[in-house]
C-alpha cells in the first residue's frame, strides 16, 4: 500500500504496517457524500465553488467528491489539482519531495475554493498550499475539506468539512483513501 | 550516483538512469511552473546562488540566472570582464571571496576542464553546478537534451514525459554530428543519451573525433548520409573556433560540404527526426539557416526547456537534502 502516512513528504523507503480498519470504503463513501451536501449548505449553492484537490493524497478523494457534488447539484464543479512541494517550509529538514503535477486552469480570483486532502495533521501542507494558490488571484474565501482530522496542529489551520476525527498518537500513522481509513505504523521495508 | 539532492550537479558520467529520470520528472513540474502568470515559488527563498561564468555564455548564463530567481534564490553575477579577475587573482581567491559573503550554491563556467570539481573542494558546503568546463562536461545541456526529446517522442502520443520514464530511449538511435573533440556538450548528451538506454552514433570527420574513444559508449558512423536515414534523433554541435576547430577542417566549407546538414540531406531523415542544436548556432557552417528553422528542428524548445531544467538541478542539490540526511 502508498504510505500517505501523513501530512509530510513522501518519506524514501518508509512503508505502512495497517493494523486496524477504522472506516470501509462505503463508509468513506458515506463521508464524502455528506460532506458534499454540507459544501452546498454552506454555500448555498456550488455555483461559485472551485475544487482544488492536493497532490497526491487528496486526488483520489477529490475526484469522488467532484463527481457527487455534480450529481447533487447538477451543475459542474471547475477542477483542479495542487502539488505545494515548492512551497513547503521544512525544504531544509527533509527530503524535497519529487513534486507532482499542478493544474489549475482557472483564475480564482472571487471564487470560494474548496480545498481538499486525505488527512489533517500538522497543518503545514495546508498553510504551503494557502501560499501556493495566491498565484491564481484573490479567492473570495477558502475552506478546507479532509477525510481524517488526526489531531496535532502546529499551525492556526481548522478544516471546515471533515469527514471523521480520529483522535491518534504521533507514533501513528494514518492511510486515507477512497477504499477505506487505515490505521497503523510505518517502518523500513 | 542515483541521485544529485543535497550534492553538485559536476558531470552527467556518473549519474545513473534513476537520477537523471529524477531531474527529468522534477524539471516537468516546473514547467507548470513556468506557464503561470506569476513565475515564482519560494524554495530557494534566502539562499544566495553566484553566477560565475569566466567564459562568454548567453542562454545557459541567462537560464541558470532566471531559474535561480523563480525559485526566489538570490543572485550574486560576477562579470568576470570587470572583476579583480583581470589583476590576476586565481580562481581559489575569487571563490573565496565570493564565499566570504555567504553562499548556498556556484553555478560556474569555465575554460578549465576540472574547474568545477576544483571548485567543489575549495567550498565543500557550497553546492556547485557545472555550467560548462572546458572540453569536459556540461551536464544542465545533456539533461535538457534529453527532456527535450522525451517531451517532444511523449507528445506525439498525448502523454506527459513523466508517465513514460526511460521507456522512449529504449534503442532510439541517436546521431551526435561535428566536432565531438572539442564539446563538452556532445560527452553530457552522450552520457545522457547512454544511461537513458539510447543506441548512440557519432560523425565527423576524423580530425574532430578524440583520439581515444575508449569507454564512450558509442559507435563511429562510417557513412554520414546513411547514418542520417538510421537516426532517431540528430544533434549537431557547433564549430569551436575559439578552441581552433579551425587547424582541425580544411575550411568551413569543406566542413559543410562533407558533415552540414544541409537542406537536400535533410531530406534524407525521416519525418519525425528531431534536429537538435545546443546553440549558438553557426547557420551555414553545421547547420543551414532552412533547416535550423525548419519544422523538424526543436531549437527553440531546447532554449526554453534550459529554465525548467536548471530550476529542477537547483531544486535538487540546494534544498533536496537525501533520504539518509532526514528524520
Amino acid at each position: 500500500m502508498k504510505s500517505s502516512n501523513d501530512d509530510q513528504a513522501p518519506s524514501g523507503d518508509l512503508i505502512f504496517f495497517a493494523k486496524n480498519q477504522l472506516l470501509s470504503a462505503d463508509d468513506v463513501k458515506r463521508a464524502i457524500k455528506r460532506m458534499a451536501h454540507e459544501i452546498i449548505e454552506r454555500n448555498q449553492s456550488v455555483e461559485n465553488v472551485s475544487l482544488i484537490a492536493l497532490q497526491t493524497g487528496g486526488k483520489a478523494l477529490g475526484e469522488k467528491l467532484r463527481e457527487v457534488l455534480n450529481e447533487i447539484s447538477g451543475e459542474t464543479v471547475p477542477f483542479g489539482l495542487l502539488d505545494v512541494s515548492f512551497y513547503r517550509d521544512d525544504l531544509a529538514i527533509k527530503p524535497a519531495p519529487t513534486p507532482t503535477q499542478t493544474v489549475i486552469d482557472h483564475d480564482l480570483t472571487n471564487r470560494t475554493v474548496v480545498l481538499v486532502d486525505d488527512v489533517l495533521f500538522t497543518g503545514r501542507t495546508i498553510r504551503a498550499a494557502l501560499n501556493a494558490l495566491s498565484q491564481w488571484g484573490r479567492p473570495k474565501a477558502i475552506q478546507l475539506c479532509v477525510l481524517v482530522d488526526r489531531g496535532h496542529r502546529e499551525l492556526p489551520i481548522r478544516p471546515d468539512f471533515v469527514g471523521k476525527n480520529l483522535p491518534t498518537s504521533l507514533d501513528e500513522a494514518i492511510v486515507a483513501t477512497t477504499d477505506g481509513v487505515w490505521i497503523g505504523t510505518k517502518g523500513e521495508k | 550516483m542515483d541521485t544529485i539532492r543535497g550534492g553538485n550537479l559536476l558531470t552527467l558520467n556518473n549519474l545513473s538512469q534513476k537520477g537523471i529520470l529524477e531531474v527529468l520528472d522534477t524539471a516537468e513540474s516546473f514547467v507548470e511552473v513556468n506557464s503561470r502568470k506569476i513565475k515564482k515559488v519560494p524554495s530557494l527563498n534566502g539562499r544566495v546562488v553566484a553566477s560565475l561564468f569566466f567564459e562568454e555564455s548567453t542562454r545557459t548564463r541567462l537560464s541558470f540566472e532566471t531559474a535561480a530567481k523563480r525559485l526566489s534564490a538570490d543572485v550574486i553575477s560576477l562579470a568576470v570582464a570587470s572583476s579583480s579577475v583581470k589583476k590576476g587573482e586565481s580562481l581559489r581567491d575569487t571563490i573565496a571571496t565570493i564565499d566570504a559573503l555567504g553562499l548556498d550554491a556556484v553555478v560556474l563556467r569555465h575554460l578549465s576542464s576540472g574547474a568545477a570539481e576544483q571548485v567543489s573542494r575549495y567550498v565543500p558546503h557550497v553546492h556547485v553546478l557545472n555550467a560548462g568546463d572546458g572540453l569536459h562536461q556540461h551536464p544542465t545541456q545533456g539533461l535538457l537534451d534529453a527532456f527535450t526529446v522525451r517531451q517532444v517522442l511523449a507528445e506525439r502520443q498525448g502523454a506527459r514525459g513523466s508517465e513514460t520514464g526511460a521507456e522512449f530511449f529504449q534503442g532510439l538511435r541517436v546521431l551526435i554530428v561535428g566536432d565531438i573533440r572539442h564539446s563538452r556538450v556532445a560527452r553530457s548528451d552522450i552520457a545522457a543519451y547512454a544511461a537513458l538506454g539510447a543506441e548512440i552514433r557519432v560523425a565527423a570527420p576524423g580530425t574532430l573525433l578524440p583520439a581515444d574513444f575508449s569507454g564512450w559508449p558509442v559507435s563511429v558512423a562510417e557513412n554520414f548520409e546513411e547514418s542520417l536515414e538510421w537516426a532517431d534523433v540528430v544533434g549537431l554541435l557547433r564549430l569551436q573556433n575559439e578552441r581552433g576547430t579551425g587547424s582541425f577542417v580544411p575550411s568551413l566549407g569543406e566542413f559543410t560540404f562533407t558533415y552540414g546538414l544541409t537542406e537536400e540531406r535533410q531530406a534524407l531523415l525521416r519525418p519525425q527526426t528531431i534536429i537538435m542544436h545546443p546553440g549558438p548556432m553557426n547557420r551555414g557552417v553545421e547547420i543551414d539557416s532552412a533547416v535550423a528553422d525548419s519544422a523538424q528542428a526543436v531549437i527553440e524548445r531546447q532554449v526554453s526547456n534550459g529554465v525548467p531544467i536548471r530550476m529542477a538541478a537547483l531544486y535538487l542539490t540546494v534544498v533536496g537534502a537525501t533520504e539518509g540526511d532526514s528524520l
